[in-house]
C-alpha cells in the first residue's frame, strides 16, 4: 500500500485540516472538529440543508458543502457513519428558525445517528425532517426499493434541496423537493478494482484480474454478477440498460446523467463510457438535459464508475440550474 | 448469595478494553469478509479512548460503564458507536448507586442494555448481528437463575451461550446492516458484531465472577 498518509487513524482529522485551509473561502470549522459548515451559514430565512457520511468518498460529502447546497456536514471515520452528535452538531448549526432538513444515505449507521440526533434536536425545539437516498439499482430489488443504499444520486438530491432552500421554501416543500429529487434518480456501480482502509493495510474485497463486479456498492458491497472485463461501450451498455430497465421512463422524458469515477478510474475512461451511455440513453427516446463527468462521489482508491441518471420535470431543471459555490462546482 | 462489589470492580471496563484492543485484527479481518473490514479498528479505538481516561480513575464498575458508553456514542460512528454505546450507558443506569450488585440486578442491567438496543436498531434475532449472541446469553443466565443456580454458574452458562450465539452466526444470512446485502453469500462467515458482543460479555461475566463474594 502506498499512500499519503500520516497516521492511519487519522486520516480524516488529517483530511479535514487541509481541506478547511484550502477552502477556508465556502467553509469553516465549528467547535466539533467532525462538522464543515458552509461560510455563512445559518442563513435568516432559509431552511438549513444537512447530510453527513463516512469519509473516504470525497469530494462527497464535505465538497458539497457552500452557498446553495449543503449547510452543514457531519464527517465519518472513513467508510463509517458520523457519530450522533456530529449529525445533532451539524443540524444545530443549520438551524436558522425554519428547520433542518437531512439529505442522507440508507445505510445502517447512518440511518441510527440520524435518529439520535434528530432526538436530541427535537428537544431543542428544532424540527428535523428527513430524506433517505436510495438510488443504487443494484443493492435491492424494486419491490423492496426502501431496502437500496444511497450513491451518487444522493448529490443530485443535495443539489436540489439545497436549492429550494435557498428560495426560502418551507421546511416540508424543501423535504418533498428533496425526495423527488432523490425518487427521480437511479444509479448503478461498476467496480475493476477493490480499494484499501488504510487502517487495514489490505483490500477487503477482491476483484480478480480480467473481471469486472456490475452493481459493486460504494464501500466494495458485492455486486449483482463478476464476469469478464468487456469493452467500454459493452459495459457503458449494461450500465444504462441496468439503470433504465428499472427507471421504464416514457420516451421524451428529459434527464440529467453523472458518471463519476470511484477514485483510481482515470477521467479519459469516463468520457470513453459517456460516449456509449450517451448514445444509449438518446436510443431510449430520453433527452439528456444535462451531464456530469468527474471523480463526484468516490470510494477511496477503487478502480470503477457509476452512472447515475435523473428524469427531470420542470421544477427540478430549474432547481438544478441554480448557482452553487462549493468545491466541487455542480 | 453471592454478589460483588460495584465500587471495586471499574477494572473489568479496562480489561475489556484489552481484550477489543487485542482483537483488533482479527474483529477487522471477519468484518472484511462481508463487511467493510473496519469493525475492530473502529472499537479498539473507541474501547482504547475509554480505557485511557479509565487507566487511573478508579471508579465504579458503572462510572467505568458510563464512560466507556457515553465515549461510543460521542466519538465513534457507525452502527457500533450508537449499539454499544446505549448498550453500556444503560448498563450504567441500572448499575448506578448499587454498592453490590446481585444476580438479580445483573440480568435486570442486560435486559436494560438490550431494551436500548432495540430502542434504535430494528434487528431480531436470526439476523446475523450481534443480537444472536446477546439475546440467547440472557436467556441462558435467566433460565439457569430460574434453575436456582448460583450467580456464579450462571455467569458460566451466559458465557456459553453468548459463544454458541457467536457461532450461530456463521450458518444465519445477514438481514440487517451492510452485510444483508449480499443474501446468501453472507453464510459460512461469523458475524463482526456477533463476536465483538461475545468478548464483551465474556469479560463482563469473567470479570464478575472474579470479584464474587459469599454474602449473607
Amino acid at each position: 500500500m502506498q499512500r499519503f498518509i500520516n497516521d492511519p487513524d487519522l486520516v480524516v482529522e488529517d483530511t479535514v485540516k487541509g481541506f478547511v485551509k484550502a477552502h477556508a473561502d465556502i467553509v469553516r470549522l465549528g467547535d466539533n472538529p467532525r462538522v464543515i459548515i458552509a461560510r455563512d451559514t445559518p442563513i435568516a430565512g432559509k431552511v438549513g440543508v444537512v447530510t453527513g457520511g463516512g469519509s473516504g468518498h470525497e469530494p462527497a460529502f464535505i465538497g458539497y458543502a457552500g452557498k446553495n447546497m449543503l449547510d452543514a456536514v457531519a464527517v465519518g471515520e472513513l467508510f463509517s457513519s458520523p457519530t450522533a452528535k456530529s449529525f445533532y452538531d451539524a443540524i444545530k448549526a443549520s438551524h436558522a428558525g425554519k428547520g433542518v432538513v437531512v439529505l442522507y444515505g440508507n445505510y445502517a449507521g447512518d440511518n441510527m445517528n440520524v435518529k439520535m440526533a434528530t432526538k436530541l434536536a427535537a428537544k431543542d425545539g428544532i424540527d428535523v425532517l428527513t430524506v433517505v437516498a436510495n438510488d443504487d439499482v443494484c443493492s435491492a430489488p424494486p419491490e423492496e426499493r426502501e431496502k437500496r443504499r444511497g450513491v451518487a444520486g444522493e448529490i443530485f438530491m443535495w443539489k436540489v434541496g439545497g436549492a429550494k432552500a435557498a428560495t426560502g421554501a418551507s421546511l416540508e416543500e424543501v423535504r418533498a423537493t428533496a425526495q423527488k429529487a432523490i425518487d427521480n434518480c437511479r444509479s448503478i456501480g461498476v467496480g475493476l478494482g477493490p480499494c484499501t482502509l488504510p487502517a487495514v493495510g489490505h483490500p477487503n474485497f477482491q476483484i480478480e484480474a480480467g473481471t469486472m463486479e456490475v452493481g459493486i456498492g460504494h464501500h466494495g458491497e458485492p455486486g449483482v454478477r463478476v464476469e469478464p472485463l468487456k469493452t467500454a461501450d459493452a459495459v457503458a451498455k449494461d450500465m444504462v440498460k441496468i439503470v433504465l430497465d428499472d427507471h421504464n421512463l416514457p420516451e421524451g422524458t428529459e434527464v440529467a446523467v453523472l458518471v463519476s469515477g470511484l477514485g483510481a478510474t482515470p477521467l479519459n475512461e469516463l468520457y470513453i463510457l459517456h460516449d456509449t451511455i450517451e448514445s444509449e440513453i438518446a436510443a431510449r427516446g430520453l433527452k439528456i438535459a444535462k451531464t456530469w463527468i468527474g471523480n463526484y462521489f468516490t470510494s477511496l482508491e477503487m478502480v470503477g464508475a457509476t452512472l447515475t441518471v435523473m428524469a427531470l420535470d420542470d421544477d427540478l431543471k430549474t432547481l438544478l440550474d441554480v448557482e452553487t459555490r462549493c468545491t466541487m462546482v455542480l | 448469595m453471592q454478589t460483588f462489589d460495584n465500587a471495586a470492580s471499574g477494572a473489568i471496563v479496562l480489561a475489556m478494553a484489552e481484550r477489543i484492543i487485542e482483537n483488533r485484527a482479527y474483529l477487522s479481518e471477519i468484518d472484511g469478509k462481508i463487511g467493510d473490514g473496519d469493525h475492530g479498528v473502529n472499537m479498539a479505538k473507541g474501547f482504547g479512548m475509554a480505557a485511557d481516561r479509565l487507566r487511573d480513575a478508579n471508579v465504579s464498575l458503572a462510572q467505568s460503564m458510563d464512560t466507556l458508553g457515553t465515549l461510543l456514542m460521542s466519538e465513534i460512528g457507525g452502527s457500533m458507536g450508537p449499539l454499544y454505546g446505549v448498550m453500556f450507558t444503560e448498563f450504567a443506569e441500572v448499575l448506578e448507586g448499587a454498592e453490590t450488585i446481585d444476580a438479580a440486578r445483573y440480568s435486570k442491567m442486560l435486559h436494560a442494555g438490550l431494551a436500548g438496543i432495540q430502542a434504535i436498531g430494528s434487528a431480531k434475532v436470526g439476523d446475523k448481528t450481534l443480537l444472536d449472541t446477546l439475546v440467547p446469553a440472557i436467556d441462558a443466565f435467566d433460565a439457569a437463575l430460574a434453575q436456582g443456580k448460583s450467580f456464579s454458574d450462571a455467569l458460566g452458562l451466559l458465557v456459553a451461550a453468548a459463544e454458541a450465539g457467536r457461532d450461530s452466526t456463521i450458518n444465519l444470512v445477514a438481514k440487517i446492516g451492510r452485510a444483508s446485502r449480499l443474501g446468501d453469500r453472507s453464510l459460512g462467515v461469523l458475524d463482526a458484531g456477533a463476536t465483538s458482543c461475545a468478548i464483551i460479555l465474556k469479560e463482563l461475566s469473567v470479570g464478575a465472577s472474579g470479584h464474587l463474594k459469599a454474602t449473607g
